[in-house]
């Protein structure tokens, strides 16, 4: 089981054999290729991948703003994929909070109205969306800039802002997808900061990232690769990471390189891969266990 | 109040005024878009207010005029019809006081009756002579049928007809045109040489330019008996007053039944009588105002189309502007009904206000040309129907063309929606 904890625990997140198939052209490509995965409550998971690995694709069938062309995708219970577009707008509103990369604000409104904006659609009323929406803006630290539009917020401000409404309707699980990508060193790391305090204060956490040092501060990282999850373990485990972590302590640090424990870890994927194709009866990938 | 906004209906009335804030903001974010816009509305809902306030006020002038003949009015007189008229003459068919008293007493559809004869002669008071007086000959029912005040003295009575008196009544043009003291009652009158007490003055009542008056003259009335005796072969009809101005069509055919039986006609003898009905001429003109009513509403609900479809384009472009925008709502929560809501709430708005310019416009040259002197309108003035039928149908054009840009926000899928650039 998960680090952290046991069997009783229902889990947040259920994926089963979750397939995403754009079609472009005459082609049919396989953003999502049978993707289980479960996140229970109160886990930091960090998801990576390349770019193409299909690690946005899942962000936005987690966000329920997209829906998978098969498989099955289960929150707190309810089945998303069973839902229609009226259900599933609701389910975005209270259990979900998303955050952008390129924070997404209302250009015209004001953060205090940005953060009310998601209340406009829930049965809160009117005096205690105000309410809401102040304490959570207090939370993120931006109280003294409620008034303030988004082009006159710095980057970090905004991305805060855009935390705050993510929050605002208390949702079951924080999904971000590249928060920081948009944002210089210094404010990744006030950003970081803010979402481990969170998560200390119970919130689950689901990030994207392409970036070793963001995902670190995960309790757990799912790796992608063409569709599949390839690894998954927990940050202090992760061989890819621990191999990134030594050598950035040894001042070898190089983001693009491509390390041995990575192309270890692809060629034991791809041996799985050919497996199932041929043999192999469908489920949960053994492989992803490997190393535990 | 916490429960109440928590209740659905709380919270779909939150919905609406929510999006009707968010169109407002909307439409004075891009003002001069939003004119241009609803030029096509500004200027039907402008054109509607203006004909339906032309066309009211000429229906008011038209009905105005006829009431001041009095819409229950109707005149009976003798007519020789066209086959006869080389064996009859007018003393054949002229109306008789016995005539009038059998309809007094048959037709349950007429209110009164008096009978009317003239006279010719010229009218005298000490050295100033009026030519040209009417001199009309009334039963004292008359007071009942026609609206004129009795400003001085006393109306006539039964038995100065029934007793031949020699009194008369005079309009108050008399008193100027005969130079008569400000209070004549108790005077005598010269008419056609005999001595005529004055009894009374009524007002002098300008009959209108449509009905062949204009100018006032000096009038002369004296009892119908009185003038008859004076000269026996004037002519005679009738003024009547049915119960209700409805039932004209009734008194038409009882009267008509009435005097033919009494005249002995027999069935393909035409009436040797004719009649005119103020009302019937009332309800001919309201049929031609309504037609041109119509044909002005066809014309104005072309211009309101080609007003929509300006609408409908301009919230096509509305909502691909801002598709990023409905993306993000989606994502936090807006189900497509809310989406719906506000797009279909911001054309409301949008024809609204185009509707709102087009009445200033109309109020304003309605204004201006009511200070034009002269005009054959009564009240120029915007009816309120046509403030409704405006506002009404701008919302209405406002439903129906932001439906399908509405629809198609609402269907967007969120995540096509904020990639889109």
């Amino acid at each position: 089981m998960k680090p952290g904890h046991g069997d009783t625990d229902q889990p947040t997140i259920q994926i089963r054999s979750l397939k995403k198939i754009f079609r472009v052209g005459d082609e049919r490509v396989h953003a999502l290729d049978g993707v289980d995965l479960d996140i229970y409550p109160n886990e930091f998971v960090a998801i990576m991948g390349a770019s193409g690995s299909g690690k946005s694709t899942l962000m936005n069938i987690l966000g329920c703003l997209d829906q998978p062309t098969r498989g099955e995708y289960v929150l707190n219970g309810h089945p998303t994929h069973k839902m229609g577009m009226g259900r599933l707008a609701q389910v975005r509103n209270q259990e979900i909070g998303f955050i952008f990369q390129s924070f997404e604000l209302l250009s015209r409104a004001t953060a205090f109205k940005n953060v009310m904006l998601p209340m406009l659609y829930s049965k809160r009323g009117v005096l205690g969306s105000r309410r809401r929406a102040k304490k959570v803006l207090g939370m993120v630290g931006l109280s003294d800039r409620m008034t303030h539009r988004p082009n006159q917020l710095s980057g970090g401000q905004r991305q805060r802002v855009a935390i705050a409404r993510a929050l605002v309707n208390e949702p079951s699980i924080l999904l971000a997808d590249e928060p920081t990508g948009n944002l210089d060193s210094k404010t990744t790391v006030e950003i970081i900061d803010l979402f481990k305090q969170l998560h200390s204060e119970g919130q689950t956490i689901i990030v994207v990232t392409h970036e070793e040092d963001v995902a670190g501060h995960a309790e757990r990282i799912v790796r992608l690769r063409d569709g599949r999850v390839i690894s998954d373990y927990s940050a202090s485990e992760d061989p890819i990471h621990l191999d990134w972590v030594e050598r950035m302590a040894a001042g070898r640090g190089n983001l693009a390189e491509v390390t041995a424990a990575e192309i270890e870890l692809n060629s034991e994927a791809d041996s799985a891969l050919l497996e199932e194709r041929g043999a192999e009866p469908k489920g949960r990938s053994i492989f992803a266990r490997k190393g535990r | 109040m916490l429960r109440m906004l928590l209740s659905p209906i709380g919270m779909v009335r939150r919905l609406i005024w929510q999006s009707v804030f968010l169109a407002i903001g909307q439409v004075w974010a891009n003002k001069f878009r939003a004119v241009l816009t609803a030029l096509g509305i500004i200027i039907g809902v402008g054109s509607v207010t203006i004909v339906a306030a032309g066309l009211d006020g000429m229906q008011g002038f038209v009905l105005n005029e006829f009431d001041k003949f009095g819409a229950r009015k109707m005149w009976v007189w003798g007519d020789i019809p066209e086959d006869k008229e080389e064996v009859m003459s007018y003393s054949d068919v002229k109306m008789s006081v016995y005539e009038a008293r059998l309809i007094l007493q048959y037709a349950p559809s007429i209110e009164s009756l008096s009978p009317l004869t003239y006279g010719g002669w010229d009218v005298g008071y000490g050295k100033t002579m009026a030519k040209g007086a009417r001199i009309t000959g009334i039963w004292d029912t008359w007071h009942d049928i026609e609206d004129r005040q009795v400003v001085l003295g006393r109306p006539f009575s039964k038995a100065d007809n029934e007793e031949k008196h020699q009194v008369c009544l005079i309009n108050e043009q008399a008193i100027e045109d005969l130079k008569l003291s400000i209070d004549p009652t108790g005077d005598y009158l010269l008419v056609g040489g005999r001595r005529f007490l004055i009894v009374g003055v009524i007002e002098t009542k300008e009959a209108s330019g449509m009905f062949g008056g204009g100018q006032s003259r000096v009038e002369v009335y004296m009892p119908f008996n009185t003038l008859k005796m004076m000269n026996p072969y004037s002519g005679t009809h009738f003024v009547l007053e049915t119960i209700s101005a409805d039932a004209s069509e009734a008194a038409q055919d009882e009267i008509r039944f009435i005097l033919r039986n009494h005249r002995n006609l027999d069935p393909e003898e035409a009436d040797t009588f004719d009649m005119f009905v103020l009302q019937s001429e009332i309800e001919n003109f309201n049929k031609v105002a309504r037609v041109i009513g119509m044909i002005v509403g066809a014309i104005v609900f072309v211009s309101l189309i080609v007003g929509g479809v300006g609408i409908m384009n301009i919230m096509l472009v509305s909502v691909s502007e801002r598709t990023r925008e409905i993306g993000l709502r989606k994502a936090v929560g807006a189900k497509p009904f809310v989406v719906l809501l506000q797009f279909l709430v911001e054309a409301v708005v949008l024809c609204l206000f185009g509707g709102a310019i087009g009445l200033l416009i109309g109020f304003g040259i309605v204004a201006g040309v009511g200070l034009i002197p002269n005009l054959p309108i009564n009240e120029f003035e915007i009816p309120q129907w046509a403030l409704w039928l405006s506002v009404g149908f701008s919302a209405l054009v406002g439903i129906v063309f932001g439906m399908f840009p509405a629809i198609k926000a609402s269907m967007l899928n969120p995540i096509d929606a904020l990639r889109h650039e």
